[in-house]
């Protein structure tokens, strides 16, 4: 019987080894181990053995099948790794063949450039909001302190719908309408379309962005202003950047100022960019007048506050060195794939 | 505004700084200075030399060979120059100098040009005399110069110094821009006094004394002003037996630097007192003004005069005259007339130094279309406390000049008197304001350097006239602010109160919008808000479509930006367009931007500015593509509603049989579809486009980020397919309403997946299939379930005259 098994197990190893793939495996499996396999024909005899032999007999046989099915897994998980090998080693592609793009849009450089500017003033506290683009001459010149025979109200810098409603030309009476709600503090900024008179051209356009900010509470100072807009000229043009303040005058502010930043393309020594002064100005800004919080029903002895107001498009003009402003409202998709 | 360093150094002789150091202090302490030219930049080595003897020269007719003692020295020079004699004065550049540029005026060459030694026809030359233009300026400035040769010196100049002095060249010019506050900086005195103020040294300004014969001049001249508002007031001075000739070249100098041409003494004096003093004046000829008398009034509409210049121009009743007994002489404050100018064979004339309301200057420089220096200075408004000051200082010049004999006295009508202004001084108040902690005797200091005085007793600063822009204590920190140094206060961060920084919902809504539009392919473009009215003809609009109810602009920039857009396509064609033209294959792109509607027109109140999402497409993709694009969106907003398309949108522009309004929630949010080709073809886009716009207050008012998770399901779904055969006129949409409707709750999905037309299918009809899904999520369906379900639904469509295939 030992001898039987013995035999029967090399015969099962000769055909293992003589196997080339796993389908020819799976048929020495069926023909030793199967139901009607080899050694299930050994367990079926066992009734010829004696009652005493019994258990040996069934422990040999066991032991060969588990030797069989030992060598069976082994040579099977060679072969599978073979193949894989195989597989792998045809699969080789080109990874330098062109990418399989997904055609994704771009968003407006104007509107990378704000949602930066938002996202700056957002995390220092301030909400985001707007205002009508169509305004009352009241909100955009009166109650910002531009009396009605101020030459800003020239019909060459501002277009009329009629006497009372203009197209507004700043963000500013934004700023007046915050504070006539009176809800107290104030730190808002106000993003959106403004109109000048001005013919289209390299550096001009009828139609163009700011972003006006304001900020009203109690004792806050010229100091705060500078600071608040140093952070954010560090924030949207790099931390080596350097601001300065300069005296300047809007009817609405009082002290006024207009702040430069260092050129970010030479870093203040003077370039092209920065036409030899080592400087860009950037935004105009102030404590807010007394007189505009008057108008607009805040206390000046109680509340101070300042404001300031940056053009979007010269942000977006600069921070990515477009060279031209007709480029920004002709929407050439060769233009805008570039941001 | 201009003003030559020299200029400046007259009233500040204690002044020593460079060019830039000028610049960016005064810049600093706010008269801002825009740039300068050193007039000498491109001269080096050029002095005052003397022709001694002049010989032919051997080889060329038109050469001379000339002996120049320059100084140290004796130097031979060859030239063409036409106009030289020998004893003649004139500017020589050395052998290794430069010049400015060439001979015609107008060839300046940047950097300019060296002079070296050579042979001219074989003799030897060292250096060149110069022309004006070679010295980089022009006949114009330098009227005494020969039309066409070198400059001639006049006897008194000194060999061998520097010929760019003597000319005046060794300086600097500045050009400022002053703010509409500072009147004051219109003037060479008034920035004098703010550099004075910026480098703390002296402030010296002209000393004007008393002038005038003991004549009065009561006698040669009346004056009456009829408009007293337009007119504060009104000076006149009488100077006779007058002497028309060159003025002082130091005067022609200061008025060169800045580029005012010199005339004759009478005209550069006005001139030049008008940039001193900032306070424009005019000559009359007295004897033409009749009656010897000056009435100062508005003139009748439709009132012709012929200026000066030669040309009629027409007024109206708003326009401000100055006229005599008879007639009118000059347009106020713009201009004066032909009829009274000065000629050379003046004898006797009428000084003018008044004071106009500046805003009607304006106006009306604008009505007659003539802007000139003077009028540019009035329409600024200036102090009246000026205008004594400046005729004074004219009628000195005058004397001092030898131009004539002035008469005792001034007509001076000056109604109400301007005062000066007192403004509650706080020292406190003003740090808190800025700041700072800066000591009250410094920040009065800082005040007494402009001029302004201080009333201790009343604690009020007292502002002077002529300037009008400190009326509160705001007024006075920008002050002590600008003198303190703008860089020296801190930087510190608001504090008090947090606050929240945050987007409104509805920017969030279109910050969602954008992602969409941006992930399926569309980018951003940007069109004007203002429009043609042509726009709704190229639409194809009806006549009485109401988009066509449009908020129009009074004084747009040209007919074809009049109107306020009331549908936002035309901007998205136009653009898809110029992509067009321009051959950029596969465009899409969106914008987010208002239009503009009427409540009422004409207009009472602000128009309704709504947000349009407008899409639009050409190249890859189709009226589906566009649809998921929507449907992605409002996905994405909370919007979970099955949205519903009316195929009957009623659009002109569209393609009739591929529009739809799109319908949530039973409201019309929006509308896409393929545009029209007579659209298109209007336009100029050669291939299908498609575009699609919502409406977003619309959805933005549905929409929400609000979410709740529902569990995965744990239970199998069951599918049933459906084929059928319909007419054409059934759209899908009505049979997926049925499948809805009737799907029961166990209804979990529905999908169509064949839609067949043609051959095998009868004309008229389609075949569509479905693949519904049901699920249970308690249970694992029984077969029942599904069939009563499936029982519902196929009736319903039956009903409906669709056929079902087995």
């Amino acid at each position: 019987m030992k001898e039987k098994l013995q035999s029967i197990k090399e015969e099962a190893i000769r055909q293992i080894e003589a196997s080339d793939v796993p389908e020819k495996l799976n048929d020495v499996r069926v023909k030793f181990l199967g139901k009607k396999g080899e050694l299930t024909a050994v367990l079926k005899g066992m009734k010829d053995v004696a009652p005493e032999e019994r258990p040996k007999v069934g422990q040999l046989v066991n032991e060969t099948r588990a030797a069989i099915e030992e060598i069976l897994e082994d040579t099977k998980k060679k072969m599978e790794a073979a193949i894989r090998e195989g597989r792998l080693k045809a699969e080789v592609i080109d990874v330098t063949l062109p990418a399989k793009k997904n055609m994704v849009g771009h968003r407006h450089p104007n509107i990378i450039a704000l949602e930066e500017v938002e996202r700056i003033f957002v995390g220092m506290g301030y909400e985001v909001v707007e205002g009508p683009e169509v305004e009352y001459d009241m909100y955009n010149f009166e109650k910002l302190n531009i009396p009605a025979d101020h030459p800003a109200k020239d019909e060459q810098d501002t277009f009329y719908i009629n006497k009372e409603i203009v197209l507004r030309t700043q963000t500013s009476p934004v700023q007046a309408r915050v504070m006539e709600e009176g809800k107290l503090p104030i730190r808002m900024i106000a993003p959106g379309r403004v109109f000048r008179s001005d013919e289209v051209d390299a550096t001009h356009s009828p139609s163009f962005h700011q972003i006006e900010g304001l900020v009203i509470d109690k004792n806050i100072s010229f100091a705060d202003l500078k600071g608040t807009l140093e952070v954010f000229a560090k924030e949207l043009f790099g931390p080596e950047t350097k601001t300065k303040f300069r005296p300047h005058h809007f009817p609405f502010t009082e002290p006024s100022a207009e702040v430069d930043v260092t050129c970010f393309k030479c870093g203040g020594k003077g370039c092209r960019f920065c036409k030899g002064s080592g400087w860009i100005e950037i935004l105009g800004c102030g404590m807010v007048h007394p007189h505009v919080l008057e108008m607009c029903g805040i206390d000046p002895e109680e509340y101070t506050g300042f404001a300031f107001g940056v053009g979007l498009e010269r942000i977006a003009l600069l921070k990515y060195e477009i060279d031209d402003m007709r480029l920004l409202y002709e929407n050439d998709i060769r233009f805008l794939k570039q941001f | 505004m201009n003003t030559s360093l020299s200029w400046i150094k007259a009233y500040v002789p204690d002044l020593n700084v460079t060019a830039q150091e000028y610049t960016d202090a005064m810049t600093l302490s706010g008269t801002k200075v825009e740039g300068y030219v050193e007039l000498d930049k491109d001269l080096e080595n050029i002095v005052i030399g003397q022709i001694e003897k002049i010989e032919k020269h051997p080889d060329a007719d038109k050469l001379i060979v000339c002996q120049v003692n320059v100084g140290p020295e004796t130097v031979q020079i060859v030239t063409g120059a036409p106009n030289v004699k020998e004893g003649d004065k004139v500017p020589v550049v050395l052998d290794g100098g430069r010049v400015a540029g060439g001979h015609e005026p107008g060839q300046k060459v940047a950097g300019g040009i060296k002079i070296k030694k050579g042979k001219l026809r074989g003799v030897d030359s060292c250096g060149m005399m110069c022309s004006i233009e070679e010295l980089g300026s022009t006949k114009e400035m330098y009227p005494e110069s020969p039309d066409n040769g070198i400059y001639i010196f006049e006897d008194d100049a000194v060999e061998g110094e520097s010929a760019v002095k003597a000319l005046g060249l060794d300086d600097v010019v500045f050009e400022y821009e002053v703010t509409s506050n500072r009147v004051d900086c219109y003037s060479v005195i008034g920035i004098a006094r703010e550099a004075a103020a910026t480098f703390g040294k002296e402030f010296v300004p002209p000393v004007v004394k008393e002038t005038g014969n003991t004549e009065d001049v009561n006698d040669y001249i009346k004056v009456r002003v009829e408009n007293a508002d337009l007119c504060s007031r009104y000076c006149a001075r009488v100077v006779k037996n007058i002497k028309v000739g060159p003025s002082p070249k130091w005067m022609q100098r200061r008025l060169a630097s800045v580029g005012i041409r010199p005339i004759n003494n009478l005209v550069d004096i006005t001139n030049y007192v008008m940039e001193e003093y900032g306070q424009p004046m005019h000559a009359y000829d007295l004897d033409t003004i009749a009656g010897h008398q000056i009435v100062v009034r508005t003139a009748e509409k439709g009132e012709k005069f012929v200026t000066l210049d030669g040309q009629e121009r027409e007024m109206d009743e708003t326009v401000l005259m100055i006229c005599d007994g008879e007639k009118a002489v000059g347009i106020a404050g713009i201009m004066g007339g032909e009829n009274s100018m000065i000629t050379d064979d003046v004898k006797t004339m009428l000084f003018e130094a008044a004071c106009f309301d500046g805003t009607n200057i304006r106006k009306s420089s604008k009505k007659v279309g003539l802007r000139t220096d003077a009028s540019g200075k009035f329409e600024k408004g200036l102090d009246p406390n000026n205008a004594q000051a400046a005729i004074d200082r004219a009628c000195q010049l005058v004397e001092e000049l030898g131009a004539g004999e002035v008469v005792g006295g001034t007509v001076d009508v000056y109604g109400k008197k301007k005062e000066p202004v007192r403004v509650p001084f706080d020292a406190d108040k003003i740090n808190a304001l800025l700041g700072t902690h800066i000591p009250e005797a410094e920040m009065l200091g800082y005040f007494e350097k402009i001029g302004l005085s201080y009333d201790a007793e009343s604690k009020e600063v007292i502002a002077p006239t002529f300037r009008h822009d400190l009326f509160c204590l705001a007024d006075l920190a920008e002050e002590v602010a600008r003198f303190y140094g703008y860089d020296n206060i801190p930087t510190t961060l608001p504090r008090g109160e947090a606050t929240t920084g945050k987007l409104s919902f509805k920017l969030r809504i279109e910050e969602v919008a954008r992602d969409i539009a941006e992930f399926c392919g569309f980018s951003q473009g940007m069109t004007y808000s203002f429009e043609s009215p042509k726009v709704f003809d190229k639409l194809l609009l009806d006549k009485d479509d109401p988009a066509r109810q449009t908020v129009q602009i009074m004084n747009p920039l040209g007919e074809d930006y009049s109107i306020m857009r009331t549908v936002s396509l035309n901007g998205m064609l136009t653009s898809l367009a110029t992509n067009y033209n321009r051959r950029n294959k596969n465009v899409r792109l969106y914008e987010l931007g208002n239009i503009y509607l009427p409540k009422a027109l004409p207009l009472t109140e602000l128009p309704e500015e709504r947000m349009q999402f407008t899409l639009g497409m050409y190249g890859d993709g189709d009226f589906f593509s566009m649809k998921g694009v929507i449907e992605e969106f409002f996905e994405k907003i909370g919007l979970r509603e099955k949205e519903t398309y009316d195929p009957k949108a009623g659009k002109n522009f569209l393609h009739p049989g591929r529009q739809a309004n799109i319908i949530y929630g039973g409201k019309v949010v929006g509308y896409l579809g393929e545009v029209h080709p007579a659209v298109a073809d209007n336009y100029g886009i050669g291939e299908r486009a498609y575009v699609a716009v919502i409406d977003m207050p619309e959805v933005v008012e549905l929409a929400t980020f609000d979410r709740k998770y529902k569990g995965i399901a744990k239970y199998p779904a069951v599918s049933r397919d459906i084929s059928m055969v319909m007419s054409k006129e059934i759209l899908v949409g009505q049979v997926e309403e049925i499948i809805e409707k009737n799907g029961g709750s166990y209804l979990e999905s529905y999908q169509l997946f064949d839609l067949y037309e043609g051959e095998q299918i009868k004309e008229g009809f389609k075949s569509v299939a479905y693949s519904i899904t049901f699920r249970a999520n308690d249970k694992t369906l029984e077969e029942a379930d599904v069939t009563a379900a499936m029982t519902n639904i196929l009736t319903a469509l039956e009903a409906m005259g669709i056929e079902l295939r087995k």
